[in-house]
């Protein structure tokens, strides 16, 4: 075990004390990368380029990060006061705009973009004194679940199989966290960005409440469902991280207004008597018959539904109330509700990519502004956002608006009322959180779902009510399938009850702590060279 | 069903050059998207139930105080304009824009 695969929360107290300086931390971290990323996502790269590498990088900003870790040090010899990620290293998603850092979406339309500002998120855990290595890959402005959408290939494989994809849109993060390419990463959640890949690659992935986590900084989609937060090895780096970027931030007036929980202190303290709901609405699988356009249903893999039930076995160990059969009937309206709401914001979000004041701009002659617009909006979007910009645009459309976004507005509120019901302290259910796989599978192979736009969708199913919603959410591991890829296990909670679904997966933790699972690790981190 | 018509007034309205090989895709990828929604075009609605604009109600109380309508200078104005693709001391520079003689 090298310094680079200690839970953040170790590391801080050990620079703290000088057991272990920053820069120590921050060179393990720098040569773990070196060793298992192999060349990093870039413009026009080779899809297959190093198959056994991770890819989890669009830009390494070593030397800002050595710069960072000599001030921790320094403050550290000096005596004076540091802050809780002290010397901590994490990586972040390339959708937040961090000062001085090439920050692209992963899309060729920003390939040129420095950012001039620090994102809130970012800018707070640099406060903390974490260490910010690099800016990670991700789909074309997160629209994907698979990162295969990047404009930056090669783009990141799965650190437990690398013929797999990391999950989406936030696979770089997952992935780098899952091989010790730092500790943390900060992602973003639009319909289970951060908690999907969090399950695909055996990490610890949290969406905040809608307005827990500031959004100045970050590169919008869906501006109503977009959430920012931690992805970490561990429920207590994840608290952690939480803890530093959370609050009411005034260049972001949908922050909440609320003062914020101790996410750390109380994380080992009993459940006991703690209600946590099954439904079987999110046991069933829901798809699209393309010929008939019907929505069919299939029961999830047993393997995966037996898995979830074992963590509810566990937490009912820990003193949990299991509360069975709770009704979620507008799950499965999700994905097609989404599927409106989330494109007529992206539209909106992407009119302003014109390649007029930053970004990429056409290189071929043009006769007028107009034709300037359509060729730089034309070579510098990938497909994805294409698709989502002309889809936005016709369900948004005078004519058909009252049909479709005004509908899926509606049934928002129904998908909303469905958590209302079941956590509602004078309700029939009164429950403290729902548990459910996060994901309909394990990690797919690359090639296998990309380019169903429609399919690919579908891998959100079990985490975009949440978002709808806008209530918090959290990934763990829980196991393994059949071929050694891991399993994630989702509990969705009230508003802001963070704090709540971070004790239920601390228990759960604590009370799998010796299961033989939990001694696996990534097959790329066999064999490291000294 | 989006036509090819309708397609191409989407695609002029969107500001996007496609290649045909995009278009074809796109268009069939946005056909099949409509087919997923059909379900929730089906779904039966009482007048009663209110558009959500966000999950989240915000209650007064959690509401942020609107900030003072203050101006702040931005400490990055040189770093800003030079991300410009084309730039003419501090003006931005953009192609002929498309208008009509007004005689």
């Amino acid at each position: 075990m090298d310094l680079c695969d200690y839970a953040a929360y170790q590391l801080a107290w050990m620079i703290k004390r000088k057991q272990v300086s920053a820069s120590e931390v921050l060179e393990s971290t720098l040569k773990r990368i070196a060793i298992v990323d192999g060349i990093p996502g870039q413009l026009d790269g080779d899809i297959s380029a190093e198959p056994d590498k991770i890819h989890a990088f669009i830009s390494l900003t070593a030397e800002r990060a050595r710069l960072q870790a000599q001030r921790i040090d320094q403050a550290i010899r000096a005596g004076e006061e540091v802050g809780v990620l002290a010397g901590v290293p994490f990586t972040v998603k390339d959708i937040f705009c961090v000062e001085g850092t090439l920050t692209t979406a992963a899309s060729r339309i920003l390939s040129n973009f420095i950012a001039p500002y620090t994102a809130t998120p970012v800018a707070r855990a640099e406060e903390a004194g974490g260490i910010m290595l690099g800016k990670v890959n991700l789909d074309e402005f997160t629209f994907g679940s698979s990162n295969e959408s990047s404009a930056y290939q090669p783009s990141p494989r799965n650190p437990w199989n690398t013929s797999r994809v990391p999950g989406g849109s936030s696979g770089g993060s997952a992935a780098a966290v899952a091989s010790g390419e730092g500790c943390l990463s900060i992602g973003t959640d639009t319909a289970g960005s951060i908690r999907q890949p969090a399950a695909f690659c055996g990490v610890v992935g949290v969406k905040p409440t809608y307005g827990r986590v500031s959004r100045y900084g970050l590169i919008a989609f869906g501006s109503s469902l977009d959430c920012p937060g931690p992805v970490a090895r561990n429920v207590s780096d994840a608290a952690l991280l939480l803890q530093v970027m959370s609050g009411v931030d005034p260049h972001d007036s949908t922050t909440a207004n609320l003062p914020v929980p101790d996410y750390v202190t109380d994380l080992e303290k009993p459940i006991r008597g703690w209600r946590v709901g099954l439904s079987p609405d999110y046991f069933r699988l829901t798809y699209v018959n393309s010929e008939s356009g019907e929505l069919e249903q299939q029961p999830i893999p047993e393997e995966y539904r037996q898995a979830i039930y074992r963590v509810a076995g566990r937490l009912a160990e820990m003193g949990a109330d299991i509360v069975e059969d709770v009704p979620m009937p507008h799950t499965k309206y999700s994905i097609p509700a989404y599927f409106v709401i989330s494109r007529v914001e992206a539209a909106s979000n992407l009119h302003r990519y014109d390649g007029v004041k930053y970004g990429y701009r056409t290189q071929q002659p043009v006769k007028d502004l107009r034709e300037m617009y359509r060729k730089t909006r034309g070579e510098g979007f990938g497909l994805q956002p294409k698709l989502r910009i002309l889809m936005g645009m016709y369900v948004s459309a005078a004519q058909y608006s009252e049909q479709y976004y005004l509908r899926a507005l509606r049934v928002r509120t129904l998908i909303r009322r469905d958590f209302e019901t079941i956590f509602d302290p004078n309700g029939k259910y009164r429950l403290h959180a729902l548990l459910t796989p996060t994901t309909p599978t394990t990690a797919f192979p690359i090639a296998q779902v990309y380019g169903d736009s429609v399919l690919m969708q579908f891998a959100d199913q079990l985490t975009v009510a949440a978002n709808h919603a806008g209530v918090p959410a959290i990934s763990f591991p829980c196991g393994f399938d059949p071929d050694g890829l891991p399993y994630g296990a989702q509990l969705i909670g009230p508003d802001f009850s963070e704090d709540r679904l971070l004790r239920l997966a601390r228990n759960y933790e604590i009370v799998t702590e010796s299961d033989q699972w939990r001694k696996r690790f990534p097959p790329i981190l066999n064999n490291l060279p000294n | 069903m989006i036509t090819p018509e309708l397609f191409e007034h989407l695609v002029e309205l969107a500001a996007l050059e496609l290649s045909s090989q995009e278009a074809e895709y796109l268009r069939q990828e946005l056909n099949h998207q409509l087919n997923a929604l059909q379900e929730l075009v089906a779904i039966p609605l009482d007048d009663s139930i209110p558009p959500a604009l966000h999950g989240v109600s915000y209650a007064a109380e959690i509401r942020p105080p609107i900030r003072e309508d203050e101006w702040l200078p931005s400490p990055h104005v040189e770093e800003i304009l030079n991300q410009a693709p084309e730039l003419d001391e501090r003006y931005i520079v953009v192609p002929d824009i498309p208008h009509q003689d007004l005689e």
